[in-house]
């Protein structure tokens, strides 16, 4: 590998920049108009415009990317996160290029977007799946017969729904007998098919993910995440390790993703995602993603590993260069993911001109941004403006750096989520982490409705 | 007739159907009501609608579909009374 084409933009495109930098590797950005004067765009070795502003005809563009690969002689192509990086087309038509694609194999990537597909894996290699019917109940008995195996409080799903729609939870077998006709007459009438299948329902449930590098023939895990602090399905705050999980539960998680890993011989960094059950301590699968994610920096602080210059070392063909004792959790990072929206007007997305830009620093602060001062926020794409990740001896200590980070973070001609974060940190629930999936949400509507 | 201008509050991209599958919201010549969206601006991936504002025929369509604007821009006219 001697010359990277980087198939983003942002924040990530630096970061792979710096990545290819120091192992060597020459660099080649690709860009849309309105990138045309971005941090990625300046920071390559090479630039190549590749389309008008909007995503889908620039970096949404196979053909476009792959000609500028072509052009400017790269031999790879690392895809980031978003985009095309979990295309499994884009990854078949860099291979069929003669390039190197930075990720696992297409067909891996096409298994593992397919929920049916990666579930059935998961069961193959072992990994705990979500107890519930396999498809839909034939009436309201089969459903009360599936849920005493599955458990209660278990929920009731169209088969034919999505996006949350026609789901119902119910807490024991009198409220099951009560819901499941409705609810079913309900899906036939919404989605002209009235099939409900089960499946478990987690009242308290952490999401909690495991990071891990495979070479094709092995595999290693690098510890695990928190990340259940989201809005509308999007994290806001990570850490590694989680806070919420015990020796033993981080064992038995560890060991299940190495062998899901190794059940489909996986070659680049992965994540395997978990729902974690806080009342039993059981976890289960809910899908792997195939591609550098945005808080692999959590993990690279506490474990020394930089995880985009692994991921290129073993697209080069190189084996893992570690062994799994080698890997050590030392003390705890958390990171803020700080976006151009505005908290006080339902995180309304804020594009705008940029003036002074003033980034934390300093002992164990790192800040991955595309942002610099006199910079443009264009309307195009995510509203990620910089991602603040601090490093403390324990949690603590990283509580109390996180505090004096956010304090120095300061941009100005955008609202951003920053000063919500510092918030955040004045709460014991967040200093105590005793949350779980749906408590940043509760805490913005109270929020909301106290001011 | 008073002519009045459907205005993007938001820079973003506009399109004129709800998602690509759909007919448009409105077609030019087309009776509108003034809480009724004439379009959708996608700005960093969460798309808002852009309502007519006042009632009539909404006869002209001042951007294409998928093209670029900026927040104020005018995007339509409504010919009201």
């Amino acid at each position: 590998m001697k010359r990277l084409l980087v198939a983003n933009r942002g924040e990530i495109a630096v970061r792979i920049i710096r990545a290819a930098r120091d192992l060597g590797i020459a660099t080649v950005a690709v860009h849309s108009k309105a990138d045309a004067d971005a941090l990625h765009t300046r920071l390559a070795d090479a630039a190549v415009e590749i389309g008008p502003s909007p995503a889908s005809k620039s970096y949404l563009v196979v053909d476009a990317i792959l000609a500028a690969a072509k052009d400017s002689g790269a031999d790879a192509v690392h895809p980031g996160y978003g985009f095309l990086s979990e295309r499994a087309g884009f990854a078949a038509a860099v291979a069929g290029a003669g390039l190197t694609f930075v990720g696992p194999d297409a067909s891996v990537i096409e298994k593992m977007g397919d929920k049916v597909a990666a579930r059935e894996i998961a069961r193959a290699a072992g990994v705990p799946t979500v107890p519930g019917t396999p498809g839909g109940v034939a009436g309201v008995d089969e459903a009360l017969a599936a849920a005493e195996d599955v458990g209660y409080p278990v929920m009731l799903k169209a088969a034919a729904g999505g996006g949350g729609r026609g789901i119902r939870v119910v807490d024991d077998a009198d409220a099951l007998r009560t819901a499941f006709g409705q609810a079913s007459q309900e899906a036939a009438k919404a989605f002209g098919d009235g099939t409900m299948y089960l499946e478990r329902f987690v009242t308290h449930a952490r999401h909690v993910e495991v990071q891990v590098l495979g070479d094709g023939s092995d595999a290693m895990h690098l510890l695990d995440r928190e990340c259940s602090l989201q809005r509308r399905r999007q994290k806001m705050v990570e850490e590694a390790v989680a806070p919420g999980v015990s020796g033993d539960l981080r064992t038995r998680m560890t060991d299940a993703s190495v062998a899901l890993c190794r059940e489909v011989g996986y070659r680049s960094a992965g994540t395997v995602e978990y729902l974690v059950d806080d009342d039993t301590g059981e976890f289960f699968f809910i899908e792997m993603n195939t591609r550098i994610q945005v808080e692999h920096p959590t993990t690279e602080l506490v474990t020394g590993i930089d995880l985009v210059a692994e991921q290129l070392r073993i697209a080069a063909g190189e084996p893992l260069r570690f062994a799994q004792d080698d890997v050590v959790g030392r003390g705890h990072a958390i990171e803020f993911r700080v976006c151009a929206e505005d908290p006080a007007n339902n995180f309304m997305p804020a594009p705008g001109d940029l003036g002074r830009v003033t980034l934390p620093a300093g002992p164990w602060v790192r800040c991955d941004t595309w942002a610099e001062p006199d910079g443009k926020v264009p309307p195009f794409y995510d509203s990620l403006l910089a991602k603040v990740i601090v490093w403390g001896a324990d949690r603590e200590e990283a509580l109390r750096r996180s505090r004096r980070a956010l304090a120095e973070f300061s941009v100005a001609g955008v609202p951003t989520t920053a000063g919500l974060f510092t918030e955040l940190l004045d709460e014991e629930w967040f200093r105590a982490a005793d949350f779980h999936t749906a408590t940043l949400e509760r805490w913005l509507a109270d929020r909301g409705e106290s001011t | 007739m008073p002519r009045h201008e459907v205005v993007s509050p938001i820079p973003g991209v506009f399109y004129r159907r709800p998602d690509p599958d759909s007919p448009p919201f409105v077609e030019d010549g087309g009776a509108v009501a003034a809480d009724q969206a004439v379009g959708l601006v996608e700005v960093m991936k969460s798309f808002h609608q852009v309502a007519a504002g006042a009632e009539g025929t909404l006869v002209e369509f001042l951007v294409g579909d998928e093209d670029e604007v900026d927040a104020g821009q005018p995007v339509a006219v409504v010919e009201t009374g």
